[in-house]
């Protein structure tokens, strides 16, 4: 079959793999119909995330008809022919982390999870398309792929609505959603979120169908902040504007209530002498995420006002801001989204019109067209906001 | 030699009692196990091999077997490397599930053999059995040693870095880490 392979940083290209086949009692084989690259697989892309290897198949997010299930998957939950968005984090359903809803902690789905525990302090869950850190599992932006665990995972798709509409249920929505969710968001609260990209996009909506009174969007792409401002939210460009006094206006001085952290470990902008020091340090390795959204995110919350943060960060961080998030009794809440928690509430949600995941795709490629779209995705280039891709 | 690991399991003490009662079981997640079976009451035959780069056999007696709580053998007389075992069995707080306390003890022998099992362990010995507690928890909990395209080898997981690459294995591969 054909496959978007990770060759070496800022190079991906679609080659010929072998077939999956199922390695587990418990897999199913899922041709794909429907494709897409996350923010996050430019930090893969950029080579930022360690343990990638050459050949590796990217790709989390996806879906597809089931073509084969091993013989330990039950038949009443999964059988060949089904239609199924795919969950990035691979849970069991059975471990304490899972059996609390903390799926992408699941304690036995990264079979390299020795190796995840010593950077991490305790292992995480296995991710399709995601380094060996995170399992060596063979990613979806491909004609096939190997589904682990297909009796718990998956999410079966029963009405008729597009891959469009529900593709994004593998991943990007339920982590915006989780992100606003996460801000216990209450009567009047304004929300700002740091990153328009599509997980932002979705934070924002998210905000705003979970009671938001304003939802502020912060970037410094044009076309993403229109595309924020297309949906009623306000904007903040923070080439031209300094974010902190902007937030301060908008909120009557109070600073926002709730700041969502969608950038995560590749943040581009903030004061210039932190922005070298950081970009030095993480070029040298000896600080491997640039974590600019979240000290301005800390620093604008008003007191007592809850972070969230869902952009991705995969090691250490200098000059984070402890006096600003103790003294000011600030909440900081995280993690890795628990997809499996949130697809079907989701799902429920874009069936009766209150969310349209679609507003985000800009891009429709063949799988072959792959590398052309990392390179327009990274480089923000052609108005890219979301590409899907067909195999 | 003494390693010891813990793990913690959702299943209820009397079915990981049941689980490790069995003791023909083991090798499913120990690495360095090949076979363990009965032989008579009390009695076991245990096979041990590739990880050592050496084929060893021994029997064992089982010293102790308190229902749902502890089981502990050790090797008989004549043993290459005499070895004992604990395994204990406590109820985790609030209804956490079972914590799995295991003891592994090894008389290293002089001469090469000694040296063999001194390297199959390495400098962080207890990382082994940390290894073979995290597939036992696989196995019990999901039913199985989870594999990946990356780490396809189940309980023989000891490939050191770079692995194989994470895209689906040809047939001749598969064939191999599922034989």
């Amino acid at each position: 079959m054909k496959a978007n392979c990770w060759i070496s940083p800022n190079e991906v290209e679609v080659n010929e793999v072998p077939d999956p086949a199922i390695l587990n009692s418990r897999d199913a084989i899922v041709r794909i119909t429907s494709t897409a690259i996350c923010g996050s697989d430019l930090h893969l892309l950029d080579g930022y995330v360690p343990t990638m290897q050459e050949g590796d198949i990217l790709g989390h997010e996806f879906m597809g008809e089931v073509v084969e299930v091993g013989p330990g998957v039950d038949r009443g939950k999964l059988r060949a022919g089904d239609r199924v968005v795919v969950p990035f984090p691979i849970g069991c359903g059975a471990c304490s982390a899972c059996q609390h809803q903390l799926w992408s902690c699941c304690e036995n789905t990264n079979p390299n999870a020795g190796v995840a525990e010593k950077m991490f302090g305790h292992p995480t869950a296995g991710i399709y398309g995601y380094s060996h850190l995170t399992g060596g599992f063979a990613g979806g932006q491909a004609e096939f792929a190997r589904v682990v665990l297909a009796d718990v995972n998956p999410l079966k798709i029963e009405s008729d609505l597009s891959d469009e509409q529900v593709l994004f249920l593998s991943d990007i929505l339920p982590t915006g959603y989780m992100g606003a969710e996460m801000c216990e968001i209450t009567d009047g609260d304004v929300v700002a979120v740091w990153g328009a990209g599509p997980v932002g996009q979705f934070a924002m909506d998210s905000a705003r169908v979970l009671g938001a009174a304003r939802v502020i969007a912060i970037d410094d792409v044009p076309y993403r902040l229109e595309m924020a401002a297309s949906q009623g939210y306000d904007t903040i460009d923070y080439s031209d504007t300094d974010v902190r006094s902007a937030l301060l206006e908008l909120t009557g001085g109070r600073g926002p209530d709730k700041c969502i952290d969608a950038v995560g470990m590749e943040a581009t902008h903030g004061a210039t002498h932190l922005q070298l020091y950081d970009r030095v340090k993480q070029a040298v390795r000896s600080e491997t995420d640039r974590p600019h959204a979240l000290r301005q995110a800390i620093l604008s919350c008003r007191s007592g006002g809850i972070v969230s943060v869902i952009g991705v960060y995969g090691g250490l961080i200098d000059k984070f801001p402890a006096g600003a998030w103790m003294n000011r009794s600030l909440t900081l809440r995280t993690g890795q989204c628990h997809v499996q928690r949130y697809m079907r509430p989701l799902l429920g949600r874009i069936e009766r019109g209150e969310i349209d995941p679609t507003r985000v795709i800009t891009h429709r490629l063949p799988l072959a067209e792959a590398p052309h779209g990392y390179d327009i995705f990274k480089n923000k280039a052609d108005g890219c906001e979301k590409v899907v891709l067909k195999p | 030699m003494e390693l010891t690991s813990t793990t913690t399991v959702t299943t209820p003490p009397e079915e990981v009692y049941a689980f490790w009662r069995q003791l023909d079981r083991l090798p499913t997640f120990m690495a360095h196990l090949e076979e363990v079976r009965a032989t008579e009451a009390g009695r076991s035959h245990w096979k041990a091999s590739a990880p050592f780069g050496w084929d060893v056999e021994w029997d064992a007696e089982t010293t102790d077997d308190v229902a749902a709580q502890r089981i502990a053998w050790r090797s008989v007389d004549g043993a290459d490397v005499p070895n004992s075992g604990e395994v204990r069995f406590v109820p985790a707080p609030g209804g956490r599930g079972t914590e799995v306390h295991v003891t592994l003890t090894y008389e290293l022998p002089g001469g090469a053999l000694g040296k063999a099992v001194a390297k199959y362990f390495g400098e962080e010995p207890s990382q082994q059995l940390d290894d073979d507690l995290r597939r036992f928890k696989q196995v019990i909990e999901t039913g199985e040693v989870i594999r990946s395209d990356g780490a396809p080898w189940g309980k023989r997981a000891r490939e050191e870095f770079p692995q194989h690459p994470a895209r689906p294995l040809s047939d001749e591969e598969r064939k191999e880490v599922l034989a």
